[in-house]
């Protein structure tokens, strides 16, 4: 909804204490990054306001001048120190960690640490209560610098975690010591090991937050705080079992367990290092306190967590394209989607735009396919824990159109029938000359050429390919895909699309497979190979999965469909010269009778209630099994950067992972491959092409990267 | 008498046109409440309506709906359809009630604001979900829960639960209630069997009617008629629903003679076949003014002539259209046959025909209606050509707007002039509009 005047008020709403709004602007500031200013109860207001940045990062400059704030306040002791942030959008995520990156060796890692330990210590030991008041996200180092304060007042919708672990990590600032300290430790660790967000209603039962309140009350809950009148409990009476080293053994062992079934220790070492240092150091804070530095310095210099950055970074980069930095023309935001063909991706597509808040009108020949993809939505609603009125305004904003209204009101056609070229072309027709003039007219086609599409269009410059991947739901990337008249307002407009939907651009250009389809399948085609050899299906996937993958080949291609994977290697096999093997007689045939993979409940693999039914196999897979996988995508991931299907080697890394789930913990395809060496890579496609024939042959792209 | 002189005439403002309307499929009630709430049912014929428009809804400058049986969720549904429309937060909405009336109530003050130069765009609709008519606590629970609330010590408490009875649980029927007219302490239906005895009409003929209102919506349905009128409803569990599915393709006057008379037992002659059904539905129609065409380049459909209406004893509530549509053709000058089409609510059978009766009965017109001699004839086949009500459904708020949209739709499909929709209101009122297609 619309909302002006709200909006106008908006700035009002926000508790400042002493400051009015207009002084938090930059122009008399003592500090850069923060604002001081004691109210006339002689309590002083402390802002963090990172400049630069839309949110608050602890960088090591935010530290420093935390650090000479705390001094400063000690030689002259206020009542009372209220922290919290000046931004709108959110309390602190966490450490900068860009910084990270620059920091090389351990010895430089410990010594950042160790300053950074100091000043929690020394706000910890402030002689006047402390109290942090928390909005929108805390994660991370923000959390930690929460956990110093003596109270933490929260305001309605603020989320809390720690999420060092998905960088290969734990928290670093006092996290693992202060949190099972505060709250019942089995939380904490949870909270540590998964990485997960806790929302405003848990975080208050925790007892993580002391209050949670509307932002308009913060002024007269900072008042009874300082009057003595809010009682808190800081017994933790939870905490008391876990100081028996037994006890904390038996929940560690649990703890591993649990761990090593989601992320396989050897590739992801940080869930046990902090299983590690809680089970013998969690009876003592200061020891925990002191270990974690040593840990966590540990932890930052491994290849997984290095890679686990890189990936945050290349995440990073893709949101960026979507959102064109400050000055630069940016495109009108899409308001109203249409979407042509309510079958699996067209119904799914919809549902996302109406669940981000896009109006989306949803057309289909067979309306009770439109009704599908409401229902599906509906569900996905009750998975994202909508409430009834979001919910409810989710719904409303997928508008079923059997009449193929919103064609003429849409500022984007997205165009999901069925893959064939007649079938398209006809679509089109109708469409085009219905559309708003600046419309941009988007297929999600995988397989037929964009170039064979814009032909007869009017405006072929309006036409650009938006390729989703299934399901919807789950995978961040989305392939933008362009032809060569593609106009590049509509390209733009497209991709910062892709943005407003909270889903990751990947700028393409046209070409058989475009990137992820072109690299996945020369991969899943060799599981076949494999399993004509006579290996077991199970077997050939705990290869893929020992590597890292999140699934095997074969249950990706279940997942998938298996008449899918067949129609896009026939496209490749078709366009390309990459001499894929033909596709067994045996598998055309599963396909004709029906059996699809998951959607039929029979695939390669048998699946029931949408889980795979995998039997006990004995492990033994001939050596040079994970290269014969895993080299055809290499491989094919080199063709496309040479043929600049996309542009660079970061992206192309960025869009494999959050496409396929390709090992993040290696750091994407091409980062991979560069650790193994190309002209390693090289020789062993030239051993396997030796043996197994031209398919291996190496791409032309890896030599000549060398040679420049 | 009637609310206002027939001699004055209307003052000569904007033209007001109607540009484009549509509505849900009409869900007959079924015991339990429906998967729509009236606003549900307001925004989903609402939102295909606008988008079709190709214009922006925050263009509107009002919205007005007639709802009678509010769902205490969503109070002044008006507004709360607007937002959910996606109209702005700047929308003004208000919503209207004046019994059946209150789905054509809307459009007339739509039209008023509109004719006076007040609004250029109006969004103007009805929506009911009798299915959702609340069981109310009778008055005695009513009282025991409050005197259970004000007891503050725990002998009084226990003094209070004492006083409790199985009895007390029993629910009041809200809709029964509210389809009983409280000065006369009559039900609608059995205002339709004094009707039916004032005017001669008899059961055979209330069930002929009745068969033709089914066989005339059936074959509508059929040819595709309602296509542009009706857009389906689709729930959140993908089921969508596209036909009003109170009509009985088979159904005959055999079957419609073996009903009991529901109101009157057991010499009465309303049955539950010779009367509209409880139904859930809802409809929108766009007004708007000569300006709003050309800003917004949108095509009218209709312009509204004029609108009447009148009140009388609440007893024979039934006859009201004869003296909203009589006060229209002598302002206009018109006789019966002038105009094209009629749509006259199908409350009862015994209802409709009885205002026919009352056209062609020279004493009643001469000494109620002051005319010289009866009016005349109204041709069967002009009226309610595609059914209405006893096979429809009448969602109490919604009917008087359907038919204003229904009127239109129908003129322009036998490519005909001027019509006339009008209904009866229970507590004794009616409405009735003037349209000419363009």
């Amino acid at each position: 909804m619309n909302a002006p005047i709200l909006e106008a008020l908006a700035p009002r709403r926000m508790e400042l204490g002493p400051f009015s709004p207009a002084e938090l602007k930059p122009a008399t500031r003592r500090w850069q990054h923060w604002h001081l200013k004691r109210d006339e109860q002689n309590v002083a207001w402390l802002l963090l306001d990172k400049a630069d940045s839309s949110a608050n990062v602890l960088s090591e400059t935010v530290l420093r001048e935390l650090s000479e704030i705390i001094a400063a306040l000690k030689s002259d002791m206020p009542a009372a120190l209220v922290i919290r942030s000046a931004k709108p959008g959110s309390f602190c995520v966490g450490a900068d960690i860009s910084e990270f990156r620059q920091l090389k060796t351990e010895p430089d890692v410990i010594n950042q640490l160790v300053e950074a330990h100091l000043l929690a210590q020394k706000i910890v030991d402030l002689n006047c209560p402390t109290i942090a008041i928390i909005h929108g996200a805390a994660l991370g180092g923000g959390l930690e610098l929460a956990l110093c304060c003596d109270y933490r007042l929260a305001v309605k919708g603020a989320t809390f975690g720690v999420p060092e672990v998905l960088l290969g990590l734990h928290p670093g600032l006092g996290g693992t010591a202060r949190l099972p300290d505060l709250i019942d430790p089995l939380v904490a660790m949870e909270m540590m090991l998964s990485g997960r967000t806790v929302h405003d209603a848990q975080a208050s039962k925790l007892g993580l937050i002391d209050q949670l309140l509307e932002e308009r009350h913060l002024g007269n809950a900072v008042a009874a705080v300082l009057a003595g009148e809010v009682e808190v409990d800081r017994r933790n009476l939870r905490a008391r079992p876990f100081r028996l080293d037994w006890v904390r053994r038996l929940a560690a062992w649990r703890m591993r367990k649990k761990a090593d079934s989601k992320a396989p220790p050897q590739h992801y070492p940080a869930p046990r290092a902090l299983i590690k240092l809680w089970e013998r150091h969690g009876n003592s804070p200061d020891q925990m306190l002191h270990r974690e530095i040593y840990s966590f310095a540990h932890l930052l210099n491994t290849p997984a967590s290095r890679n686990l950055v890189r990936v945050f970074f290349l995440r990073e980069q893709l949101k960026a394209l979507s959102d064109p930095a400050k000055g630069m023309h940016k495109p009108a935001p899409v308001r109203h989607v249409h979407v042509i063909g309510a079958g699996a991706m067209g119904g799914d597509i919809a549902g996302w735009c109406a669940l981000q808040g896009l109006r989306v009108s949803l057309f289909d020949t067979e309306p009770h396919s439109i009704g599908a993809a409401v229902q599906k939505l509906s569900q996905l609603c009750r998975q994202k824990h909508r409430s009834a009125a979001q919910t409810r305004e989710i719904l409303d904003n997928l508008i079923p159109d059997p009449a193929n209204s919103g064609v003429a009101v849409a500022d984007l056609v997205l165009e999901a029938v069925p893959e064939d070229l007649e079938i398209k072309r006809e679509a089109y027709a109708e469409l085009e000359p219905r559309m708003k003039r600046d419309a941009i007219l988007a297929t999600n086609t995988s397989s037929i050429a964009l170039e064979k599409l814009r032909e007869g269009l009017a405006d072929a410059g309006r036409l650009v390919g938006i390729h989703f991947f299934n399901p919807v739901a789950q995978m961040q990337l989305v392939e933008v895909v362009a032809h060569s008249t593609a106009r590049s307002s509509a390209l733009e407009r497209a991709t910062t699309f892709v943005g407003q939907i909270n889903r990751l651009p990947a700028p393409v250009a046209s070409a058989p497979g475009f990137l992820v389809n072109r690299a996945l399948t020369p991969y899943l085609v060799e599981a076949i190979c494999l399993l004509d050899e006579g290996l077991s299906a199970e077997a050939i996937d705990q290869v893929a999965i020992d590597f890292g993958m999140p699934m095997g080949p074969l249950e990706l291609a279940d997942q998938v469909g298996l008449d899918i994977c067949l129609g896009v290697a026939d496209m490749l096999r078709e366009q390309l010269d990459s001499h894929l093997p033909d596709t067994p007689d045996w598998l055309r045939r599963k396909v004709e009778k029906g059996e699809l993979g998951r959607k039929s409940g029979k695939g390669i693999y048998r699946w029931k209630h949408g889980k795979v039914h995998k039997r006990y196999h004995r492990k033994q897979t001939p050596r040079g099994t994970q290269e014969r996988l895993l080299l055809p995508m290499l491989n094919a991931c080199m063709a496309c950067l040479r043929e600049q299907v996309i542009d660079d080697a970061d992206q192309l890394d960025g869009a494999m992972i959050f496409a396929t789930g390709f090992a993040p913990f290696r750091g994407g395809p091409m980062h991979y491959a560069e650790q193994l060496g190309f002209d390693n890579v090289v020789a062993q496609l030239q051993e396997l092409s030796e043996k197994h024939g031209p398919r291996f042959t190496p791409d032309p792209g890896w030599t000549a990267v060398a040679d420049e | 008498m009637d609310s206002q002189p027939l001699s004055a005439a209307p003052r000569h403002h904007q033209p007001v046109y109607i540009v484009d309307g549509a509505r849900t499929p009409f869900l007959k009630a079924r015991g339990k409440p429906g998967p729509f709430t009236p606003v549900d049912l307001a925004v989903q014929c609402g939102r295909p309506l606008l988008m079709r428009q190709a214009l922006d809804p925050t263009a509107f400058d009002q919205v007005i709906l007639g709802c009678v049986n509010v769902v205490s969720e969503e109070m002044n549904p008006a507004r709360v359809a607007a937002l959910r429309l996606g109209m702005g937060a700047q929308m003004p909405a208000f919503t209207v009630q004046i019994n059946c009336g209150s789905g054509m109530q809307s459009i007339d003050s739509g039209y008023r604001y509109i004719r006076d130069g007040g609004a250029d765009l109006i969004l103007a609709g009805g929506a009911e979900a009798l299915s959702h008519a609340p069981l109310l606590f009778r008055q005695s629970a009513v009282d025991w829960f409050a005197e259970l609330n004000q007891a503050r010590s725990l002998p009084a408490r226990l003094k209070a639960l004492a006083g409790f009875r199985p009895s007390l649980m029993k629910p009041v029927i809200g809709l029964e209630r509210g389809l009983t007219d409280p000065i006369v302490g009559l039900n609608m239906g059995q205002t339709a069997e004094v009707l039916a005895q004032l005017f001669n009409i008899d059961r055979e003929s209330a069930d002929a009617y009745a068969l033709t209102s089914h066989q005339r919506l059936a074959a509508a349905q059929e040819a595709g008629w309602l296509q542009d009128e009706v857009v389906p409803l689709f729930d959140r569990k993908g089921k969508q629903y596209s036909r009003d599915d109170g009509v009985r393709p088979d159904n005959s006057l055999e079957a419609l003679a073996k009903l009991q008379p529901v109101f009157e037992k057991p010499y009465g002659q309303v049955t539950a076949g010779n009367s509209s059904q409880i139904t859930d539905g809802a409809s929108w129609v766009i007004l708007a003014s000569e300006q709003a065409l050309i800003k917004h380049n949108l095509v009218p459909r209709a312009v509204i002539i004029d609108s009447h209406w009148a009140a009388l004893d609440p007893e024979i509530m039934g006859l009201g259209p004869v003296l909203s549509s009589t006060a229209l053709l002598q302002r206009h000058g018109h006789q019966l046959g002038d105009i094209d089409l009629w749509e006259i609510n199908e409350a009862f059978a015994a209802q409709v025909l009885a205002c026919l009766e009352a056209w062609q009965d020279a004493p009643f017109c001469k000494r109620v209606l002051g005319l010289d001699d009866a009016l005349g004839r109204l041709d069967p086949a002009r009226l309610n050509v595609d059914g209405g009500a006893i096979s429809l459904g009448h969602p109490v708020g919604t009917s008087g707007n359907r038919i204003v949209l229904h009127l239109v739709n129908a003129l322009q499909r036998h490519g005909l002039r001027r019509g006339i929709a009008t209904e009866c209101i229970g507590g004794g009122q009616s409405g009735a509009m003037l349209i000419e297609t363009l």
